[in-house]
Order: C-alpha cells, then sequence, then structure tokens
C-alpha cells in the first residue's frame, strides 16, 4: 500500500483497477454485466477529454494552465464544420484551418503568459472570454455540416476498438513520447520544477512555455474536430457542456501531476481520465441519481490530491 | 587563469564595491573572507555574470571578458555553486548535470550517454552512495553538492565558485568535501572557497584575500597569516557607529522567560534566562542554530526536549498570547503581508489573537518614528528600514514581555537602522526582554547586555557586554584563539 502510494502513476492505475473491481462486483449484485463492450464504451466517451488533458498535461508540467481549451474546443468545431459543408473534399483544408486556429490561440495564451507575464489563469481566462465573445456575436447554434466520411473518426471501430480510442492513444504516446525523449520535455520539467534554475542553466523558459501552450492549444483543436465529427457539425456549446477545462484539469491532477508543475507526467493523466470514465460508466450502468455522481466525482478528486500532499508533506520533512 | 582588475559596483547610488583585485591560478585554492557585507558575495556574482561591474575588468585565461548572462559565464568555464543549491528536486541527477544541454542522437535525448558520463564522473569523485538515476530529492545535502560539482565538471569549469560549501554540511562530511576540492585542484581547477570559518580556510586555501567593506584589504599565502592574524584583518576598524547606552545593571529585572536542556532536530542542551530590561545578543557562525533557536522559543519550530516556562513549547499562538514577539530575519516572507497597507499590517498579530490594541495606530507609528506615517500605504512599497518599522509596530500593539530579534537591521539604511537601535533599548528599558541575533558583530556588541555564543546546535559560551569582536569570532568559529 505505502509502495502504491509513494508514486501517484501507480496509485492512479491501482484505485482504477480497484474501480473496476468494485464496480463489476456492485453491477453484477445489481443484476446487470459489466462487458467488453462497456469497456470499449468507456474509451468511447473518454477520447475527447483524454486528448484535452494530455494537452493540459504539457501546460501544467511547464508550470502553467489553460482554461481556454473548453471554449476553443468548440471554436474548432464550428471552424472545422462550416469550412468542410458537408464536401468530402474539403476534410483536409478543414482540419487544416482548425489546427491552425488552434495553434494560434495556443501561442497567444503564451505570449500573453511570457511576455506580458501575466498569470496563466488570467491569460487563459481572458482569452477564453474573448473567445466566447465571438462565438456568442456568430452562433446561436449548431452550424456547418460534416461529410458521412469525416463522422467515421468519431463512429468508426477498428476490430471492437472506436477509431477515437486509437487518436487518443496515439496523442498520448506522441505527447509521452516528446516529454521523456526530447530536449523539449526535458527542458518542460525543468521550467516547471523552478524557472530560476532553468534559466541559469541556459534554458530559453519562455518559448518552452509557448511550445507547450500551443501543443495544448492543439490537442484541444483536435478534441475539437473529433466532437465535430460526433455532433456532424459544429456547436458554440460542446466545449463548455462537456466542461473540458476543469474536467481536463481534474483529471491531470487526478493523475499525479502537480499543479505547480514539473513533477508527474502523460502516463497519469491517461490513468485519471479513464478513472473517472470508469466511474461514469458504472454509476450509469447502476443508474445513479447524477448529482451523487457529481458528489463522488469531488470527492474521490479531493481524496486523491490529499494523499499525494501527505506523501510530499513526509518527503520534505 | 582568473584575474579580476578594479572592480567596482553600486546598488542604487550606493558603493558595495570598490577597487577590488583577484586573482586565481590553475590548481589553486583560493579563500576570500571578510564580514557579512564586505562584499564577498557581489564580487563572486560579478564573476559569475549574475551582476555587471560599474568598472574593472575580468579576465580569464588571457582573455577579457564580460557576461551579460550567467550562462555567458558558465560558457567562459566558471561555475559557482551557491549556498542555495541550483537543482530540480524532482529530477534525477543525470537530467539535473545536463540540464539546458542534453546530449541528442538523432534529434532525440540521449538518456544512456546522460547516465554514462554523470556515472563516470560520480566514479572520478570516489562517489558511489548514488547513481545517476537517483532523484535529487532523495539525496543528502552532502549529496547534492556531489552533484553541483558534478555538473560544474561536465561544463567543463576551470574556476568553481563554492560559497559556504560547509555550511549546511555535517562534520564528516566536511572531509568529504575536502577530499572533493583537493580532487578538484589536481585537475588544475582554480577554486575559490568563500567561507567564514577560518579552521576551513587554513585547511584548504594556498592564498588568502581579505574584503572589508567592500574593499580590498589584502591578499595573503596562508602560511604567512595567523587566524589571529586575519581575524583583525577583517574587523579591524574603529567602532565608530553610535549605539544607545546599555541597561544599567539595576534596571535588570526579573526573569521573564527560562529554557532548561531545550533541544530539538537542531539544538541541544540550550540553557536560557531572559530578564527584564535586557538585550541578549545571539552570536554563531551560518548553521551554528542562532535562526533555529528564536524559533524554538517563539514556538514556531519547537524544542522537543527539556522545559520552557512560561510557555509550553509548541504553540506559536500559546506563545504569542503569552507575550512573546518575533521579529523575523526574512520580513518579505515572515513578516509583512506585503501587498495590504501599513495598517493592517500593524494590526496583524493584535487581530489575529483578538487583543483590543490598547494604542491608536497613528501613535505606534509615531512612536516607531516611521516616515512619512501613512497608514494607507502597502507595505511593499516602503523602503526596507520602515518595513522593519512596521513589523516593530505589529508587535507593540500587544506590548510583547519578550521580544526575539532575527538580524533586526539587515537590509535597513543607517539611518532607519539607529532608530531601530533606540527602539529596542527603549523596550528593554520599559521592561521587555529582548533576545537579538546579529551576524553584524558591531552591532552585535555596541547593543548586548550580554552575549550567547552558539556553535553546532549547542551554546558555546557566554561573553560580557563589549566583549572584542576577536572573541566573539573566536569562539564562534572554534579556533581557540583569542585575540
Amino acid at each position: 500500500m505505502i509502495a502504491l502510494v509513494a508514486n501517484p502513476t501507480r496509485a492512479v492505475y491501482a484505485a482504477l483497477i480497484a474501480t473496476l473491481a468494485i464496480g463489476w462486483a456492485l453491477v453484477a449484485f445489481d443484476g446487470g454485466t459489466f462487458t467488453l463492450n462497456d469497456l470499449v464504451g468507456i474509451q468511447q466517451r473518454s477520447a475527447a477529454l483524454g486528448i484535452v488533458a494530455v494537452g493540459q498535461t504539457l501546460a501544467i508540467l511547464a508550470g502553467s494552465l489553460d482554461l481556454s481549451v473548453a471554449y476553443l474546443i468548440s471554436l474548432v468545431s464550428l471552424v472545422a464544420a462550416e469550412t468542410m459543408a458537408g464536401q468530402s473534399s474539403n476534410i483536409l483544408t478543414a482540419v487544416v484551418v482548425a489546427l491552425g486556429v488552434s495553434a494560434l490561440v495556443g501561442l497567444v495564451n503564451g505570449v500573453v503568459i511570457t511576455k506580458l507575464k501575466v498569470h496563466a489563469f488570467i491569460a487563459t481566462l481572458g482569452v477564453a472570454l474573448v473567445i466566447r465573445g465571438v462565438l456568442d456575436h456568430l452562433y446561436d447554434g449548431p452550424a456547418g455540416r460534416v461529410p458521412v466520411d469525416f463522422q467515421q473518426l468519431g463512429y468508426a471501430r477498428i476490430g471492437p476498438i472506436p477509431v477515437a480510442a486509437i487518436l487518443w492513444a496515439a496523442v498520448a504516446a506522441g505527447v509521452w513520447f516528446l516529454l521523456r525523449r526530447t530536449r523539449f520535455g526535458h527542458r518542460v520539467y525543468a521550467v516547471g520544477g523552478d524557472v530560476e534554475v532553468a534559466r541559469l542553466s541556459g534554458v530559453r523558459t519562455d518559448r518552452v512555455v509557448i511550445a507547450a501552450h500551443v501543443l495544448c492549444s492543439l490537442c484541444a483543436g483536435v478534441a475539437g474536430l473529433l466532437l465535430a465529427s460526433r455532433l456532424g457539425a459544429g456547436a458554440p456549446t460542446v466545449g463548455t457542456d462537456g466542461g473540458y477545462d476543469l474536467e481536463s484539469i481534474a483529471a491531470v491532477v487526478l493523475g499525479g501531476t502537480a499543479l505547480a508543475g514539473g513533477r508527474g507526467g502523460v502516463a497519469g493523466t491517461v490513468g485519471g481520465v479513464l478513472l473517472l470514465a470508469v466511474l461514469d460508466s458504472v454509476f450509469n450502468q447502476l443508474e445513479v441519481n447524477s448529482f451523487f455522481k457529481d458528489v463522488v466525482r469531488g470527492v474521490v478528486i479531493v481524496v486523491a490530491v490529499a494523499v499525494y500532499a501527505r506523501r510530499t508533506g513526509r518527503r520534505a520533512s | 587563469m582568473l584575474r579580476m582588475t578594479g572592480i567596482g559596483k553600486s546598488f542604487l547610488g550606493i558603493r558595495v564595491l570598490r577597487g577590488i583585485d583577484l586573482s586565481a591560478t590553475a590548481g589553486e585554492v583560493h579563500a576570500v573572507v571578510g564580514e557579512n557585507g564586505a562584499g564577498k558575495s557581489t564580487l563572486m556574482k560579478i564573476l559569475a555574470g549574475v551582476h555587471q561591474p560599474d568598472e574593472g575588468t575580468v579576465e580569464i585565461g588571457g582573455q577579457i571578458r564580460s557576461f551579460a548572462h550567467p550562462v555567458e559565464a558558465q560558457r567562459a568555464g566558471v561555475a559557482i555553486i551557491y549556498q542555495e543549491f541550483n537543482l530540480l528536486p524532482e529530477r534525477s541527477v543525470a537530467d539535473n548535470v545536463f540540464l539546458g544541454r542534453e546530449p541528442t542522437r538523432r534529434g532525440l535525448v540521449d538518456r544512456a550517454a546522460m547516465d554514462e558520463a554523470t556515472s563516470r564522473l560520480l566514479d572520478e569523485l570516489d562517489e558511489h552512495s548514488f547513481g545517476p538515476r537517483h532523484l535529487v530529492k532523495d539525496l543528502s545535502v552532502a549529496q547534492q553538492q556531489v552533484v553541483e560539482i558534478v555538473k560544474a565538471l561536465s561544463v567543463d569549469a576551470r574556476i568553481v565558485v563554492m560559497d559556504e560549501p560547509t555550511a549546511a554540511l555535517a562534520e564528516h562530511e566536511v572531509d568529504l568535501l575536502y577530499r572533493l576540492i583537493r580532487r578538484l585542484q589536481g585537475r588544475g581547477i582554480a577554486v575559490l572557497y568563500i567561507s567564514h570559518r577560518l579552521r576551513e580556510v587554513f585547511d584548504l586555501a594556498d592564498r588568502v584575500t581579505v574584503l572589508k567593506d567592500g574593499a580590498h584589504v589584502a591578499t595573503v599565502a596562508a602560511t604567512d597569516v595567523t587566524t589571529a592574524g586575519l581575524v583583525k584583518m577583517m574587523v579591524g576598524r574603529e567602532l565608530d557607529a553610535y549605539f544607545p547606552p546599555r541597561a544599567e545593571e539595576s534596571a535588570i529585572g526579573e526573569v521573564l522567560l527560562t529554557v532548561r536542556n531545550g533541544g530539538n532536530g537542531k539544538l541541544d542542551g540550550i540553557d536560557l534566562d531572559l530578564r527584564a530590561g535586557e538585550i541578549v545578543g545571539v552570536a554563531g557562525l551560518q548553521g551554528s542554530g542562532r535562526s533555529s533557536l528564536v524559533k524554538a522559543v517563539f514556538g514556531a519550530e519547537p524544542f522537543t526536549r527539556g522545559e520552557m516556562t512560561p510557555t509550553r513549547p509548541g504553540s506559536v499562538r500559546a506563545g504569542v498570547a503569552a507575550g512573546i514577539g518575533l521579529v523575523t530575519e526574512d520580513r518579505k516572507a515572515e513578516g509583512l503581508a506585503l501587498n495590504q497597507s501599513v495598517r493592517d499590517n500593524a494590526l496583524l498579530v493584535a487581530r489575529a489573537i483578538g487583543h483590543r490594541s490598547r494604542a491608536a495606530v497613528s501613535d505606534l507609528l509615531e512612536r516607531v518614528k516611521l516616515a512619512p506615517p501613512r497608514q494607507e500605504t502597502e507595505v511593499k512599497y516602503l523602503s526596507g528600514g520602515n518595513q522593519q518599522k512596521v513589523v516593530l509596530a505589529k508587535w507593540l500593539t500587544v506590548s510583547p514581555r519578550v521580544l526575539l530579534f532575527d538580524e533586526p537591521t539587515r537590509g535597513v539604511d543607517v539611518g532607519a537602522k539607529a532608530a531601530i537601535h533606540d527602539l529596542m533599548r527603549e523596550l528593554a528599558d520599559s521592561g521587555t526582554a529582548i533576545l537579538m541575533i546579529s551576524s553584524e558583530l558591531p552591532e552585535l556588541i555596541g547593543m548586548s547586555d550580554r552575549i550567547i555564543v552558539l556553535r553546532d546546535g549547542r551554546v558555546a559560551g557566554h561573553l560580557p557586554a563589549g566583549s572584542a569582536e576577536e572573541s566573539v569570532m573566536a569562539l564562534a568559529a572554534a579556533d581557540g584563539v583569542a585575540a
């Protein structure tokens, strides 16, 4: 138990397995079954949150955070769906434009934080409000149309595995690789761990933070594309309805990444997202009141972080 | 290898260094000594590229260099190991050693090469207690110091500056450090060694440069000078500063606070009596447990052994309620809410313990001579001296019986210094017991009615009022020489 708690990543996976087992038992006791299909359903549901959370992990590890992802997702879904306008031939252009918009938003976030020295919380909140203003002004409901070909992204399966889940896995693997094996990754940890130490070691800290934000926004952009393909159109509320801003931060923290940065990683985040999704799934099977569901999720997140904090506190003393 | 000539530097119009010459040859250990405020740190920061000199030149390997950024100094072969290590606790040893210069292969970080190079350097230093993949946070202070040295070696440093390297080390770890320094020397590296501990200076150094009040006093071969001679060069100055008169014998009253055999992780066997009306000075080197002592008495890092009256050790709140106040060393972090007004800060303690303040804030500010006495100004805009006066006002609201001062005039200008000294004496005269830490010997000696010297967490000795600076230094450094 102590060994499990000593490493947050291991702790979150242990909790995940325990939740699956207990959930399975509860559902069985309730007279239902928890099948492979349900597991696949979990993947399907968690893919969008998972992709956003992986991007959020980068921002948080670098000592920042991004509150603008939810509105960006909505914006990207609309930009993509309108550019496609139901034509398969427009898919490539739409994807490029959508990701271009995402990267630009990330760039603005990063520049405001590093060059104007605005705290990440306020900077990204401000950018979120700007995007909301644009959305509210231009749209009052779903718009654009996604061609059937592109809807495959949201619904198709390869064998039993949804394409969305594969996309999520690819994004997670990519960012994991980036963090573990590239100079950029090492510097993200350094900047998040201690900006001054990083600076005195010759790291160009501003660039690292900006790049982390661009990548974070790109992940949100990919999630926006995925949601557009599911909906068949763009929607100005798809990001905020999903609560992707705070939920992605919660998943990252649940996965053991320090909110102050410098410690944690993608593996924990993936575990955190899955844990939230499994909880969701079990409650759905048990037909639990959705308010109670939120209460449990809230308690789980707080308890998890308290456990990690205890452990860090002991180390420090 | 290194030649610094005529270095001068001013901060905000105050001259902190003038005309300093310092040179070091390959394989030399060159000690730089001087009292606090003599300019050692500033000089080293100029060498490291953290500050830029106003005048003078830095020559490395025969070339004149000027560094706009620490990284440029690093590239020129200067590594500086600060007291506060520049390491990332959550990352591995190898990650820290190669931070900012990770080797790559086909565009990817070559972890194998990092580990191998780190292992090799650790082997060369005969360090086998940890490896390249250990996390820095799991290492002891001495091991972290080794990581810093490995980092210096990995950038091919030719000049290594060590700032008080033994301050945080235990006795047996100091021997290891000596061995490491000998190895650096053997590799032809010039080591600049800053220390207060003269014994170390004589153990290690080939030459010694003495700084005083920002000026160069002398550079001598270590074999040509005695401890007493060195101390004299460091402190020998006129006691020109003014201090208020000491307490009359008859004015010293009852015992307000006693500690018997007090101890905790950093202190051992502490006996202490504080009497009404006296100012007791605490002397000691960095790491001797001075700050731990006041924090223990205050209850912030309480005694775990022994007895203390009147309060149970262990609660800041109980201590404050019993009339014990602490003016901390770091007023910005621990003494003041910087973003709040003078008024809010002055009322901090009174409000915290629900004490109905007897005096109006305006009277208090007048008493501490805050100038101008604006209550609504945010404290962060005040000068160091005025900030310290606000800290004092904060405690005066509750009329403490015992007031602890940790470096009462650090970072305070001369005028405010005299005002704070007067106020301290005034408080003592009105019956408060005062315990004061100061690394400034003239202040310590000028203010104290008696002096307690700490060494390695224990009381090393007691000295009467007006003792010579040399005897305080000797007792604190345990060199066994009384001058």
